[in-house]
């Protein structure tokens, strides 16, 4: 799509947003690569992102100059290897508008949604003393959850509803793909101690009103624990500012390495928080019969820790940084836009969500009637083109949509108008390959 | 052929479009040896449920598959190969049904290479499904259907079902 202008000033600032992207795009060696014939088109950054080379090249940094185990030991590495870790961690607090005593590493951001789920249950055994009696759960207490919820912050609440006796009560979503924000009056109330909601739906692309579900969460005195997966790389995100109890991320999807994500707590709750793994490197004094345990957040960073891998989600933080996440959301909702109106013109094609970008990620999932998602992601596949196929982690929100499962495209900070043209031209061809009408 | 062909061959594409035992097929009354399998899909909920009704050989020997009927949601990999099942195996006894189970998983384990002629012979249409073995994404949909037939058909061989 060319838009033709009589503004030399526009023309101009297009024409550097190009070459801007360009610049984007040199930085991730993979996405020069061929498949099956053909450059890649790879639309898959919901799942995972690619890396930049930055990324890469800091792991191997690390590997190559200062690797040592943190927090143990006062050799000269040992010292640096433990600087680089907790300047990571400042670096990822500032990135996500928290403080770094607030940031706790764990693998992923379900690790981090589970350790919440268990440090409750073990709260509501008595462990962490009468501090942390807030996070004690009673029969009879409810755990609300959207049902936009990927399994990973829907699970672990039904785990540990079934450990506590609580019950989970699901906050609906509308037939666009939304949360119902008009049902959280009813669905949350005196009984509710927790509600888990994601700040975007990795299979509709909402974006959710966070606002109204922590004010009311919080009128009823119950914690938000916010999925902050999808958000995180590609929206500015402010955690003060949201005003959320926990939230949680992961590494990989930011550009950044795997093995690495974060559990954000706010100071208070974190504090009172008892811890689920213990080991080496989260206890002040151990004896035969019992231990005391550090502050957080390395109460809850037990055993030796994924130093190279904080070490590359601190260079993915600041590359994002650099770029500026208003020209990343900018540069993504054009693709979005892009994306959802070509779809548009692809007959016997639904989106599953909002077809505006407008309060909405480059996260779109769709059905191709009469040809299941596994046959339009070969066919996808066979020109190239990488998307997800299948319920993406997410059942719930498909059954509430009237199907099985779906495919989806989702865009990056390094996605190019070209490419989606690429994928809709592929679209366009899917139900042909399989013998059925094209208009 | 292209990757794309070597997997939707021609035979592929017919069957899941003019599919051979959709639809569940109640009991005839007073069948003895009836047998059903859910099977589901875990990387895409994709579900079949499959049905079978068996009876004992005029001679005595292994029993013979009356009816094979089923249902589900699918990919066209899955239901071709439920349709391919239905053809093959229906009016066949359980013993060819095992044997021929087996060949066809061999053929799924071996990486898009066609089996030695006399065994890919007994595989009749089902040897089409040779170029899938190359996707391995692709290789728990071929099998679906057979692993819900062997499920069904052990338990209409163990006894009576509710
Ligand atoms: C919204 C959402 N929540 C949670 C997750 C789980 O992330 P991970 O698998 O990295 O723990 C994902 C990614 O699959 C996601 O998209």
């Amino acid at each position: 799509m060319t838009t033709t202008t009589a503004n030399p000033d526009v023309a101009t600032s297009a024409r550097e947003r190009a070459a801007e992207l360009a610049r984007v795009r040199a930085d991730f060696p993979l996405l020069t690569r061929q498949v099956n014939g053909h450059d890649l088109v790879y639309l898959d950054w919901g799942a995972t992102s690619q890396k930049p080379e930055c990324v890469i090249d800091a792991e191997q940094d690390f590997y190559l100059t200062a690797n040592a185990a943190v927090h143990r030991g006062a050799h000269t590495l040992a010292a640096e290897a433990t600087e680089l870790f907790e300047d990571a961690r400042r670096v990822v607090a500032d990135f996500v508008g928290a403080d770094d005593d607030e940031i706790v590493w764990t693998s992923n951001a379900t690790a981090a949604i589970n350790l919440v789920a268990y440090a409750m249950s073990n709260a509501t055994a008595g462990r962490g003393g009468v501090a942390a009696q807030r996070f004690a759960l009673a029969s009879g207490d409810e755990i609300v959850v959207s049902e936009l919820e990927h399994h990973a912050n829907l699970v672990p609440w039904q785990e540990l509803a079934a450990r506590t006796g609580a019950v989970i009560r699901p906050l609906p979503a509308t037939d666009e793909g939304r949360l119902d924000v008009g049902a959280l009056e009813t669905v949350v109330g005196e009984r509710t101690r927790l509600v888990a909601v994601t700040h975007a739906s990795n299979v509709t692309g909402a974006v959710t009103d966070v606002a109204a579900v922590v004010d009311r969460a919080h009128a009823v005195g119950a914690l938000v624990v916010l999925d902050a997966c999808q958000s995180v790389p590609h929206l500015g995100v402010d955690l003060h500012a949201l005003d959320v109890d926990f939230a949680a991320f992961s590494g990989h999807k930011m550009l950044g390495p795997t093995g690495i994500g974060v559990l954000y707590g706010r100071r208070a709750l974190l504090e009172a928080l008892p811890p689920v793994t213990t080991g080496g490197s989260m206890v002040e004094v151990v004896t035969m019969t019992e231990a005391t345990y550090l502050p957080p957040p390395q109460r809850f960073e037990a055993g030796t820790q994924m130093v190279a891998q904080t070490v590359g989600l601190r260079a993915a933080a600041q590359f994002l940084s650099d770029l500026g996440m208003d020209a990343v959301a900018a540069h993504e909702q054009e693709l979005t836009a892009h994306l959802l109106a070509g779809i548009a013109q692809v007959p016997h094609v639904r989106v599953l969500g909002p077809t505006q970008a407008v309060d909405r990620l480059g996260v779109v999932a769709f059905e191709v009637d009469g040809v299941h998602p596994h046959d339009v992601g070969q066919v996808l596949d066979a020109a190239g083109v990488a998307v997800r196929v299948g319920h993406h982690c997410a059942q719930p929100i498909h059954r509430r949509l009237g199907v099985a499962s779906s495919t989806r495209a989702s865009v990056g900070v390094a996605t190019t108008t070209a490419e989606l043209d690429v994928f809709l031209d592929a679209l366009a061809g899917v139900r042909a390959y399989f013998g059925l009408a094209t208009s | 052929m292209s990757g794309l062909e070597q997997l939707y061959q021609q035979v592929i594409l017919d069957h899941a479009r003019e599919r051979h035992g959709e639809g569940l097929l109640d009991a005839d009354p007073g069948a003895a040896m009836v047998g059903e399998s859910f099977q589901v899909n875990p990387t895409c909920g994709d579900e079949v449920r499959l049905r079978v009704q068996l009876a004992d050989a005029p001679d005595g020997g292994s029993p013979v598959i009356e009816h094979v009927s089923w249902d589900g949601v699918g990919c066209s990999i899955s239901r071709a190969s439920l349709s391919v099942l239905t053809d093959l195996v229906e009016k066949g006894s359980v013993r060819d049904a095992d044997a021929l189970s087996e060949t066809f998983r061999a053929l799924m384990s071996n990486r898009g290479a066609p089996l030695p002629l006399e065994q890919e012979e007994t595989l009749g249409d089902a040897a089409v499904f040779v170029g899938v073995a190359r996707f391995p994404a692709r290789i728990k949909c071929a099998l679906l259907g057979w692993m819900a037939l062997r499920d069904a058909v052990a338990k209409a061989l163990t006894g009576p079902t509710a």
